[in-house]
């Protein structure tokens, strides 16, 4: 059932992603001080705002999950974080780019945002080593969940604290986030931040498809197969196991 | 229909184990404290200073009771999970959270202990300002920091120990949710170690509480997701 | 009268396989049911999950008149669980182990004393439980079950590690003329049959067999474990 609309969603992405580049390149402003080298703006901070918002939204299907007790919000949960991770590494690597074309450095400390991003990657790092380590399903399942919601907690408030300790040295930043840009730059960054929306989703869909698909291919080989013991047992995962994949059976 | 007991019962007696184990084993207070005091020798040769003041001084003392309080945290579950203590526990009428609250308290008073000589360790062999007149602040800084990293502490006790590589996964759970804890130590204690000494902030002492109070208040809300089976 | 234990089409899974499978069964208050069956089974899984222990994936789970998982905390403190592991703390002394489980289940530390003499361990009470042989720390574990009274008892191998004396003493607690409810898992089918009303044979989570212990006979054992 997630495979349905993904098509459509694929070409929709595509199409808005291809605009707004087309957007950045050719029909935002060069930056007065910074240049060229600031369109990587237009991918990092909209990467940064939908990864953040991307563990947020873990952490709430992960209390779904604890509220109901149904696999489904683990799953929805684990994919959730597992695609905001792999945009998050993303999002170091186009910072350090921005913090070099900007200030001469690879890594600036005094860059609140870019602090807290990294410590927390450095959390939601552990997420999947931690699902590894224990082996019970279900067990796995809420220590994940719970994992989840504390980590959602922790990111609003590392920001806030991160940016409360560092000296305002950089206040451009700010200005830039905060909507204080002129017309044509805001509308792109607009358009960025949807297509990045978009992207994540459409990684999000097929993600949850493709672990369907594979639960649905083993049920019907366990179906299929007149012994319990014919297939080999799933290898030790981080992911969770998807239970009764839509197929009625014995 | 059994009742469950009262919960001051349930904690005190809760309590009362974790420090009858520990005062007959010694597994995490000795240890906690000697690895501070030999951190602080490794920071003189790494750091190649006689004495640090200011914001050095802060680095090293809560790095190093940090890394302390993660020895503990490994620990803080181990026996319970090594001898049934769970099972035991869990088939028990009493109040989940009562757990919770036992092994929070158990932790900051493993804390105090251990303090209570490191930190004076720490002004003997590194400590350019004299601590007198910081006491009172450090105190207060002290105690909060022990509040945060109960909290989180228990949680991500809870939550490594029946893992296959728990000695790993609680520092790395642990240390990024505590490093606020060191943010808001750090820069209150910075200016009591300067030299002339200057006064604490104090709005870092009320973000370090509210700090603990938001972890403290998830932990209670989550920890019996993490005991059932 | 509710029965004890009703069990109506229980599972339990453990990831996409099945531990427990279409369990059903019923056990009158005062009667004692025997779990067989080979390793793997699910015996253990059943008894943790009649201890409140487990939570039920699927079907009726009624103990002692009350649903779970829902209801949960009002047996818990009525269920004696007696299993392989003796829950104790192996640096505290039998008394002081079994005065900490009081305070947990809210009981009057007096019992303590009587079923520490029950089971003839007075004398080493107050010594280290890690000094204590492996039958010594089973009697205290029994204690330990037995403490709040409980009226239903859950019993994995209760006799192992206890030598015939040990057993003897431990009878009047755990055995059929205490009068309580019991499950017993055991790997000694002769046995467990002998002081069983009931028995129920498991094979890979399913019921294979599920009889009064009187009409069942050797060959139907044997299945089970073939």
């Amino acid at each position: 059932m997630y495979g349905k609309r993904l098509r459509g969603l694929a070409l929709t992405t595509a199409a808005l992603l291809t605009l707004t580049l087309l957007a950045v390149f050719f029909w935002a402003p060069n930056d007065r001080t910074e240049g060229f080298l600031q369109k990587i703006f237009y991918v990092h901070v909209p990467m940064a705002i939908i990864t953040l918002s991307g563990f947020i939204a873990g952490g709430v299907l992960a209390i779904q999950h604890l509220r109901t007790g149904e696999s489904r919000w683990d799953l929805r949960s684990y994919v959730a974080i597992h695609i905001s991770l792999v945009f998050g590494v993303g999002v170091l690597v186009t910072g350090s780019i921005w913090a070099k074309a900007a200030w001469g450095h690879w890594w600036v400390w005094s860059e609140p945002t870019l602090v807290s991003f990294l410590l927390v990657m450095l959390l939601y790092a552990t997420y999947q080593p931690l699902r590894f380590a224990i082996e019970d399903p279900e067990r796995q399942a809420r220590a994940a969940s719970v994992f989840a919601i504390v980590a959602g907690v922790f990111v609003p408030i590392c920001f806030t604290i991160v940016r409360l300790s560092t000296a305002y040295v950089h206040p451009r930043t700010l200005d830039n986030i905060s909507g204080n840009l002129p017309g044509r730059m805001q509308l792109v960054f607009w358009m960025a931040i949807g297509s990045v929306f978009l992207l994540w989703l459409l990684l999000w869909r097929y993600e949850m498809a493709s672990k369907h698909t594979s639960a649905q291919l083993r049920r019907l080989r366990q179906l299929l197969s007149e012994d319990d013991e014919a297939l080999p047992p799933l290898r030790r995962s981080a992911a969770p196991t998807v239970e009764h994949a839509g197929i009625a059976g014995r | 229909m059994s009742d469950s007991p009262p919960i001051r019962t349930v904690v005190g007696a809760l309590l009362r184990k974790e420090l009858r184990v520990e005062l007959r084993t010694f597994e995490s207070i000795p240890a906690m404290t000697l690895f501070s005091v030999t951190t602080y020798v490794l920071f003189h040769f790494g750091l190649q200073q006689n004495q640090v003041g200011g914001s050095l001084a802060s680095g090293v003392l809560w790095v190093t009771l940090l890394f302390a309080a993660v020895l503990g945290i490994n620990r803080l579950f181990v026996a319970d999970a090594e001898q049934g203590g769970f099972d035991g526990f869990l088939l028990s009428p009493a109040d989940r959270g009562a757990l919770l609250l036992a092994k929070g308290a158990a932790l900051f008073l493993y804390l105090t202990v251990v303090e209570v000589i490191s930190v004076p360790a720490f002004a003997l062999l590194l400590l350019e300002p004299s601590l007198g007149a910081a006491m009172p602040g450090l105190l207060a800084v002290l105690a909060l920091v022990n509040l945060g990293v109960a909290a989180i502490g228990t949680l991500v006790g809870a939550l490594a120990v029946r893992t296959r590589s728990r000695d790993l996964l609680g520092p790395l759970l642990s240390l990024p949710l505590l490093v606020p804890v060191v943010i808001g130590a750090a820069l209150s204690t910075t200016p009591l170690f300067s030299a002339p000494a200057r006064a604490m902030p104090l709005h870092w002492l009320v973000i370090l509480a509210l700090y603990d109070l938001v972890f403290a208040v998830i932990a209670f809300a989550l920890f019996d997701y993490l005991l059932e089976d | 009268m509710a029965a004890a234990i009703e069990l109506d089409g229980v599972t339990r899974r453990y990831g996409e396989r099945l531990a427990l499978a279409e369990v059903t069964l019923t056990l009158e208050e005062g009667q004692t049911l025997a779990v067989l069956g080979p390793n793997g089974a699910g015996k253990t899984t059943l008894l943790r999950l009649l201890a409140t222990l487990l939570r039920p994936h699927g079907g009726q789970t009624h103990v002692l008149g009350h649903a779970l998982p829902d209801e949960a905390w009002a047996v818990r403190g009525r269920i004696g669980l007696l299993g392989h592991e003796p829950l104790l703390y192996r640096e505290l002394s039998a008394r002081e182990n079994l005065r900490f489980h009081a305070a947990l289940h809210g009981v009057d530390a007096a019992a303590i004393e009587t079923l520490l003499a029950t089971v003839a361990l007075e004398r080493r009470a107050d010594e280290p439980l890690r000094t204590l042989s492996r039958g010594m720390v089973q009697r205290a574990a029994v204690c330990r079950a037995l403490l709040h009274d409980p009226p239903l008892l859950l019993l994995d191998e209760p006799r192992a590690n206890l030598d015939p004396a040990a057993s003897e003493l431990v009878e009047p607690l755990i055995g059929r003329a205490s009068g309580r409810t019991r499950v017993i898992v055991s790997h000694d089918p002769a046995g467990a049959l002998a002081e069983a009303d009931l028995v129920l044979g498991l094979v890979r989570g399913r019921v294979a067999l599920h009889s009064s212990a009187g009409a069942v006979d050797a060959a139907a054992i044997a299945e089970l474990y073939r």
